[in-house]
């Protein structure tokens, strides 16, 4: 792990005198040395299991309970080593300190899901309850801890905001180990956890119990943010359960693919970030791995295929001109004049009318037969009530696309001779 | 897994106690049942019974507990008294033979699934946790959209359906679960009229194969065509039975007080002419 691949030459041969690549280069195939290697696979570990198990907490919009755990588990953290260091051990033991992480954000766990359960407290209050409370409570027990004459204090508050530079090897197997175990709770419970997030009446009608089902929910995210409280720290570990999930719902509309696409970016956001930081002296690696999966969110935001605002910009110019096209040539079929300079715009760049306004003749074309197709979807309406059909009647889509040429031709039929367009007649 | 903590606290209302353990027969049974949210009763005392083939409406004012009522049986909300029993079992054991369709409004329709996705839900409990989904189980998914009119729509994203398009995927899920009893909570509000007979069609077929269907309604016109059973509920039972002879003009008024102006009753007192 410490040698590795280290692609020197090429490197080398790009690399001039202020350098930023090659370092972040090196980083990125485990080359910057043990520490920023470990460092940068306990990272995409836990970006992974981080994005796999906080997806069903995202759907099930309870995305900010992260928060409220996270931070409920300071005070488990003080306890911890309270407890290590009078009964005569060290007060850095890390399973120690976990255990107590674990034991006190379940505890602020229990306590959000009791006051929204049997308070009439909503549960964004219950959420900022806990979260001030319990961070407040372990911040008071940190600061006792500091007037401490015993133990080795220094590093704890490091679980605050997440340190790279003491990490163990013991602490990547930490990371390894509950990630695993954490991914292979969500896939064993992806399909109750799916039902309690899509429709949680449905699930306790089948026997489902929501509530052990929520918390079970709960207790893998609170996993996998105990594990990632040395890393990145309480304060940024909702951020790695978070994004990745959001950033995925862009790509995809099944939750199973989901649940792994968050995992990829979450540990892809890990990698990189990890390898950025690790390429400079001074860059924090929790902050940075935040910034590369905010990165990918944006980009997912704006470009993603369906979803993006990119895309749904573009749907909505091209309806709007669709709606244009067809309100103009309808206009032109009844021998009225186009006010509107966006129709005329459209129009003209079709050729159907001069820039005047004037029809051409593939416009007056044009326009008799939308007016045709109009009095066809008439009798379309008449004919078939069923809303499966006449609900795609929206005057833009070609009635050839919806209905046989026989069909046409018995509407056809039906219409019979022609009438005066616009029925004033 | 299992939702429901049975409660065993025996209601105090002497009559109950003694009517005899429905039978295996029965489709659903409820005795003393009583929902309470702080110590306002949303469903207090009520007894219920519903037979096998029969179609049964749910009817009385809002907040009468109509939805409260099916959901309680089912253990989805807590009971705060009294029992319920599904063919002569606890309810716990016989979820198999329990298909339910809550009401539409009820579930995020932004959720990342398809149509498919959602009939395949049905499954979920017979597959369990681990067992695989197969072929089979999305043929017979397939089926089931087939019978609600829904099988163009199995790859899509259930955002993009119409309010009587969900409706119908709800409704195909529940013919998925391959149950025996029926609970449907408010199917017809807010749908088309295509899909309003397209329900009707199905629920209909499930009756004449011995299903028990009960739905929760709202709209009192189509009682008379749609149902032969009918119970009324506001807060307490009010009445219970077929169609013919308990949706009258006096049972209504006891259900909706005053609220049922005089003119709504003649028309459905004539429709029963």
């Amino acid at each position: 792990m410490a040698g590795g691949w280290r692609p020197r030459n090429w490197i080398n041969s790009r690399s001039q005198a202020p350098d930023l690549v090659s370092p972040f280069l090196e980083a990125l195939f485990l080359g910057a040395g043990y520490n920023a290697a470990l460092v940068a696979i306990g990272a995409a570990l836990l970006g992974f299991s981080a994005g796999a198990s906080g997806t069903f907490l995202f759907l099930r919009k309870r995305a900010l309970v992260s928060d409220a755990v996270a931070h409920a588990t300071l005070p488990g953290v003080g306890l911890a080593f309270m407890a290590m260091v009078w009964a005569g051990g060290d007060g850095r033991n890390l399973v120690g300190l976990l255990a107590g992480s674990a034991l006190s954000a379940w505890l602020g766990l229990l306590v959000v899901e009791w006051m929204v359960r049997r308070t009439r407290l909503s549960e964004d209050t219950a959420i900022g309850a806990v979260l001030s409370v319990f961070f407040g409570v372990g911040v008071v027990l940190l600061t006792i801890i500091q007037t401490m004459s015993t133990g080795r204090q220094a590093g704890l508050e490091d679980f605050l905001l997440g340190a790279t530079a003491g990490m163990l090897f013991q602490d990547a197997v930490v990371i390894a180990v509950g990630g695993a175990l954490a991914v292979c709770a969500t896939f064993i419970l992806r399909r109750p956890m799916t039902l309690v997030a899509f429709d949680p009446e449905f699930a306790a009608a089948n026997g489902y119990d929501v509530r052990r089902i929520d918390l079970a929910m709960m207790a893998l995210v609170l996993a996998v943010t105990v594990i990632g409280l040395k890393l990145v720290g309480l304060v940024l570990i909702v951020a790695m359960l978070i994004i990745p999930p959001v950033t995925a719902r862009f790509w995809t509309e099944e939750s199973d693919k989901v649940v792994w696409y968050a995992g990829v970016l979450g540990g892809v956001a890990g990698y990189v970030g990890a390898a950025i930081s690790a390429s400079a002296p001074a860059l924090p690696t929790g902050p940075i791995i935040v910034l590369v999966s905010a990165t990918l969110f944006g980009l997912s935001l704006f470009f993603a295929p369906a979803r993006g605002v990119a895309a749904a910009l573009i749907r909505h110019r091209r309806f709007q001109r669709r709606v244009h096209r067809r309100q103009g040539l309808l206009a032109l079929a009844r021998g009225e004049s186009i006010l509107e300079p966006y129709t005329i715009r459209v129009l003209s760049a079709e050729g159907l009318v001069r820039p005047d306004g004037v029809a051409t003749d593939d416009g007056r074309a044009i326009a008799a037969k939308i007016a045709r197709d109009e009095r066809r979807w008439d009798i379309v309406r008449e004919v078939h009530q069923d809303a499966g059909l006449t609900g795609r009647y929206d005057g833009l889509t070609p009635i050839e696309e919806v209905f046989t040429a026989d069909e046409i031709a018995e509407f056809d039929r039906l219409i019979g001779a022609p009438r005066p367009v616009g029925g004033s007649a | 897994m299992i939702a429901t903590s049975e409660p065993t606290l025996a209601t105090s209302d002497g009559h109950l106690m003694r009517n005899p353990a429905p039978g295996p027969e029965v489709p659903l049974a409820v005795r003393g049942l009583t929902v309470s949210y702080g110590e306002k009763p949303a469903v207090f005392s009520v007894d219920a019974t519903f037979q096998p083939a029969t179609m049964t409406a749910i009817i009385g004012p809002n907040g009468a507990g109509k939805s409260t009522l099916l959901k309680a049986a089912l253990g989805i909300v807590p009971r705060l008294a009294g029992e319920a029993s599904v063919f002569g079992q606890p309810v716990s054991e016989a979820r198999d033979r329990i298909a339910y369709v809550p009401q539409r409004a009820s579930v995020d329709w932004d959720f990342p699934t398809t149509v498919l996705d959602v009939v395949l839900m049905g499954r979920f409990r017979r597959v369990g946790l681990l067992g695989r989904l197969t072929g089979a189980h999305t043929d017979q998914a397939r089926a089931c959209l087939d019978r609600v009119g829904m099988t163009d729509f199995a790859d899509r994203q259930i955002g993009q359906l119409s309010g009587g398009q969900q409706q119908r995927v709800f409704l195909a899920r529940a013919l998925a679960q391959d149950a025996d009893l029926y609970l449907l909570d408010e199917p017809f509000a807010g749908v088309d009229a295509a899909t309003e007979r397209a329900i009707i069609d199905v629920l209909s077929d499930l009756k004449a194969r011995g299903k028990a269907v009960v739905c929760v309604h709202h709209d009192l016109s189509t009682v008379r065509d749609y149902f032969d059973h009918v119970f009324m509920i506001n807060v307490r039972r009010i009445a219970e039975g077929p169609v013919a002879t308990t949706f009258t003009p006096e049972m209504l008024n006891a259900t909706y007080g005053g609220r049922l102006a005089a003119t709504q009753l003649d028309q459905l007192a004539l429709a029963s002419a």
